[in-house]
């Protein structure tokens, strides 16, 4: 079928609202006797709570109510972790700190109050008496023991992992040569622009809970907060407004939203929190947070043997949802885009006096990533090569998918060298190493990274997720034949309102403005697992496109009904059913199209399908017929709709390749963009406006991490980088401009051939933009730098004589 | 201790009695369920709820609602005349230069400033113009391309 609007820049149908200022987004939500709540939280690292004064607080005017731990100990479940590893230590993880605190931000205590500000009156008077206890920030002092964190668990290890296939020791022992390096990972905050927030309604009479949360995954928060407050499931209702940015920070469940829930349902009142940036900061989950060692076995032409990676997990004092799986993402990912016949990772997973880490958009992912390509790079500048020709040399060809890595994964498709080979026409690559010499010679700082990249998305198979891989549409023509699509993938930013719409109305021939999805409301959407790992469109997307195939199934049946044919002699194109031209030339002539008067139908009563000798019936006049049901196919069930959960039978693997070029100014070490070059192949694209934008949000958090950002903690677990003013955000004057390309490759794991974007940027770039730093820096020996590398570091290295 | 403040916003006369310690953000949020205006760190850094105050791009999330006595308002919700989108709003869906949304009233106003004292800026003006407001998602360069769209077609129409 002609596609009218898939594969085509649509502007997305969110945006009005948006631009206009009349979206709501959780805190833009006001009901009758709203009560709000503030926390009291830990400023402490680790502590002993030797007691909790409330009596000021409660005196506070406009206070209401005050809960401590021990009023919610044993009625609110433990904060959830999915992450199941064998011999995993898992800490009792409460929505509030009872006999100790953990981590700075820790929350301590609920007030409630009449308004925002009465709360925040009332939790300035809670009278915490702690017992300073020592503290572990760093995570190989975790590892080694002496303080422990976690009382009966004896250590700080909250497990050991040995993940890879091939003979490793035979890889290293008969390599021509091998490198080795230290690379951080160093911690980072999502920052989402909003920040998380809860409005938590029970109506006592009902026994009816909901929950209003800025969260990625509705449903799946609703089964854990059932669990957690106890509350049957199907008298909770989550609904996620307006999300405001997630990037895997809103992929979790956090203590605030259960408690929210419990309190309400105490008060029998509306409750709402709404998180500020220094809570953010605090208590929302980090990123990232690896230090390792590399090892790369290979022989004297370039071609890699065997790659180890030891590595230290800073997982902080407690787990989140994904914390413990985290570091494992990365293990499955090390392989990168390379034929490496012996892969092994070694994780040592530590408990720390800080916030947990867990899913920061890529998710293990760009570690890997960064590991592999700083490997290559390594290895390229110990042979003297082109990191470029090093890469190129170990890509597996296009003619050898499914690719089986030493990982065990299997890679479902893919061209490598054509996007490397596009990126590089680009750049003019031969061209730019030239005037990259003649600079050097005038004294210029110019380097050249080149990161060629694989990635895993579209999570994924259940069998390798801990809730579920699959994703559930609904499809649905209302009689008036307007389209209602109800998503599982609630999205936050990313346009499933505009792509699931595109992919609608092509398949089912009708007009964009006749779609509308609906998502983020578990009292009205079917079960779904939500938007993250780059899964939204590849497996949401995939099925919409499926549940429209059954729904046009019956379509087809009531089509030939109503058109007194056979099925096999009616075809359906542009939104409309019409008999082949024979059948079409036995039926009346010269009579035209049938019109049904939709939207003027009198008060009352629904117009009728009129079709007897027509040649032709659209699919939103069967909507009509199949809801009036008057006159349907024998054993047909009246309505027009279809549910399909669409379980994927593989993970999808992106890839593409980056190029940056910078310029270090050697008086102030500041680093500038002249180029950034990027051909991604995500797989057949829906919405090309949409997939540029994800790449460039991507790009610029890679451009954080490399240049900028990093959560710091001082020895005392203090948090340093407390507000954004601390936190380095790259800004617009940050940015390159960016030269976009792609390369198409199809995915065999679904229909619509989709890999998915959101998370290719924080994945392709970082070691593109490290690489070309350290190669501007070569001439000074320079061979790695850990992130972020700010100008004082490098002139600190230009400086040194 | 309640203060009597009046002003306009977006062409509405507000007699209000509020706290001294009411910020305006949440004045303009609470009290007069403007939400378009959004609060995204609470220190004036990330831009996400500025509003223009005297034809001037302000933070409202580090100034009192008593501040703002006697001042003539427009919020994003007075951006849209008649039905029809400010040229910065009509930039930002044709060149997407949004995604999550939430930076996006700050990031309007705060462009719409710009070209105010600037109808025909350079990209490193543009971008030097919008560096006081932070965007987590689209990595800026929509966003920049929508300024620029809607400076082209502020010109044209002129």
């Amino acid at each position: 079928m002609a596609n009218k609007y898939v594969g085509q820049r649509v502007k997305r149908t969110e945006d009005p609202r948006l631009i206009k200022g009349l979206a709501h987004y959780v805190d833009d939500i006001t009901l009758p006797g709203m009560l709000h709540v503030a926390f009291v939280r830990s400023v402490y690292a680790h502590a002993r709570i030797n007691g909790i004064d409330t009596s000021a607080a409660l005196a506070t005017p406009g206070v209401v109510a005050v809960y401590t731990g021990a009023d919610v100990a044993d009625k609110i479940g433990q904060v959830p972790c999915a992450g199941a590893l064998p011999d995993l230590k898992v800490p009792d993880h409460r929505v509030l700190a009872k006999d100790k605190v953990y981590f700075m931000g820790h929350p301590i205590a609920a007030v409630v109050a009449k308004d925002r500000y009465a709360a925040r009156d009332g939790a300035e008077l809670v009278m915490v008496d702690y017992e300073e206890l020592p503290v572990v920030t760093d995570v190989e002092e975790a590892a080694k023991g002496g303080t422990v964190i976690h009382d009966g668990f004896g250590d700080n290890i909250a497990y050991r992992l040995t993940s890879g296939e091939g003979d490793i020791d035979a890889a290293f022992a008969a390599a021509d040569r091998t490198v080795k390096q230290r690379v951080l990972h160093q911690r980072l905050a999502p920052i989402a622009m909003e920040p998380r927030g809860v409005l938590a309604r029970y109506f006592p009479g009902e026994e009816e809970l909901t929950l209003w949360s800025s969260t990625q995954i509705p449903h799946l928060m609703r089964t854990q907060v059932a669990l957690m407050i106890g509350i049957p499931e199907n008298k909770l209702r989550v609904i996620t407004p307006e999300v405001g940015g997630g990037f895997g920070s809103k992929l979790n469940v956090y203590a605030e939203e259960a408690l929210l829930g419990w309190i309400s349902m105490q008060l029998a009142k509306p409750v709402k929190w709404i998180e500020t940036r220094r809570e953010n900061m605090q208590a929302t989950i980090h990123g990232r947070g690896q230090i390792g060692d590399i090892e790369v076995a290979f022989k004297n032409d370039g071609t890699l043997t065997g790659l180890r990676y030891s590595v230290f997990a800073d997982l902080g004092a407690y787990h989140q949802l994904l914390t413990p799986a985290i570091p494992t993402l990365t293990g499955l990912m090390l392989s990168g885009a390379y034929k490496i016949p012996a892969i092994q990772m070694n994780i040592t997973a530590c408990f720390t006096n800080k916030m947990a880490t867990d899913a920061y958009r890529g998710a293990g992912r760009p570690e890997a990533t960064y590991i592999v390509e700083r490997g290559l790079d390594l290895v390229a500048a110990d042979l003297g090569m082109d990191p470029a020709d090093v890469r190129r040399k170990n890509f597996p060809a296009a003619n050898e998918f499914p690719f089986h890595t030493a990982t065990g994964l299997d890679y479902d498709s893919g061209d490598y060298e054509a996007a490397l080979d596009k990126a590089q026409k680009i750049a003019g690559y031969a061209k730019l190493r030239e005037d990259q010499k003649k600079a050097r010679e005038e004294g210029r700082l110019i380097g050249i990274g080149v990161s060629t990249y694989v990635e895993i998305c579209a999570l994924g198979p259940s069998q390798a997720m801990p809730a579920g891989g699959w994703e559930s549409a609904t499809v649905r023509i209302e009689p008036t034949g307007k389209v209602t699509i109800l998503t599982g993938a609630s999205p936050h930013g990313q346009g499933q309102e505009t792509s699931f719409a595109q992919i609608a109305a092509d398949e089912l021939g009708v007009n964009m403005n006749d779609v509308t999805v609906i998502h983020g409301d578990t009292g009205v959407v079917q079960y779904g697992i939500g938007t993250f790992g780059s899964r939204a469109t590849a497996v949401g997307g995939t099925a919409v496109f499926i549940a429209i195939q059954k729904l046009k199934e019956k379509a087809d049946k009531i089509a030939a009904h109503m058109l007194k044919a056979d099925a096999s002699r009616i075809s359906f194109e542009g939104g409309k059913y019409s008999l082949e031209k024979a059948a079409a030339a036995a039926a009346t002539t010269g009579v035209s199209d049938p019109v049904v008067p939709v939207g003027e139908a009198p008060a009352g009563a629904l117009p009728e399908p009129q079709t007897d000798g027509h040649s032709g019936v659209t699919i939103q006049e069967i909507a009509l017929a199949a809801h009036i049901a008057k006159d349907l196919p024998p054993d047909t069930e009246p309505g027009l709709s279809a549910t399909y959960f669409f379980e994927p039978k593989n993970f999808t693997f992106p890839f593409g390749t980056h190029i940056a070029v910078v310029e270090v100014d050697r008086e102030t070490g500041d680093i500038e963009f002249l180029r950034y070059i990027a051909v991604d192949d995500c797989g057949k694209v829906i919405n090309p406006l949409l997939v540029d934008g994800q790449l460039h949000g991507g790009i610029v958090q890679s451009i954080g991490q490399a240049m900028y950002e990093e959560v710091v903690y001082n020895e005392d677990g203090q948090l340093v980088t407390g507000t954004l003013m601390d936190y380095a955000v790259p800004r617009a004057s940050h940015i390159p401009n960016f030269e976009l390309d792609r390369t198409e490759t199809p995915t065999p794991v679904n229909p619509l051939g989709v890999k998915g974007v959101g998370e290719a940027g924080t994945i392709g770039a970082t070691p593109a933009i490290v690489g070309a730093i350290v190669d501007a820096l070569s001439p000074f020996g320079v061979t790695h730098l850990d992130m972020p590398i700010k100008p004082e570091h490098v002139w600190r290295i230009i400086n040194r004589g | 201790m309640k203060k009597t403040i009046n002003l306009n916003v977006n062409g509405v006369a507000h007699t209000d009695e509020v706290e001294p310690r009411l910020l305006l953000v949440h004045y303009l949020r609470d009290v007069l369920e403007l939400t378009g205006t959004h609060v995204g760190c609470e220190t004036s850094l990330c831009g996400a709820c500025t509003v223009m105050i005297d034809g001037q791009a302000v933070k409202s999330c580090t100034m009192f609602a008593v501040q703002a006595d006697g001042s003539s308002i427009t919020t994003i919700e007075g951006f849209a005349k008649n039905g029809e989108l400010h040229p910065v709003q009509e930039g930002f869906w044709e060149r997407h230069g949004l995604q999550c949304g939430y930076c996006t009233p700050g990031m309007i106003v705060t462009a719409a400033q710009l070209l105010e004292r600037n109808a025909n800026p350079s990209r490193e003006e543009i971008c030097h113009g919008l560096e006081g407001n932070l965007c987590r998602c689209t990595g800026y360069q929509h966003i920049i391309e929508a300024v620029e769209y809607a400076a082209k077609n502020v010109r044209s129409k002129v």
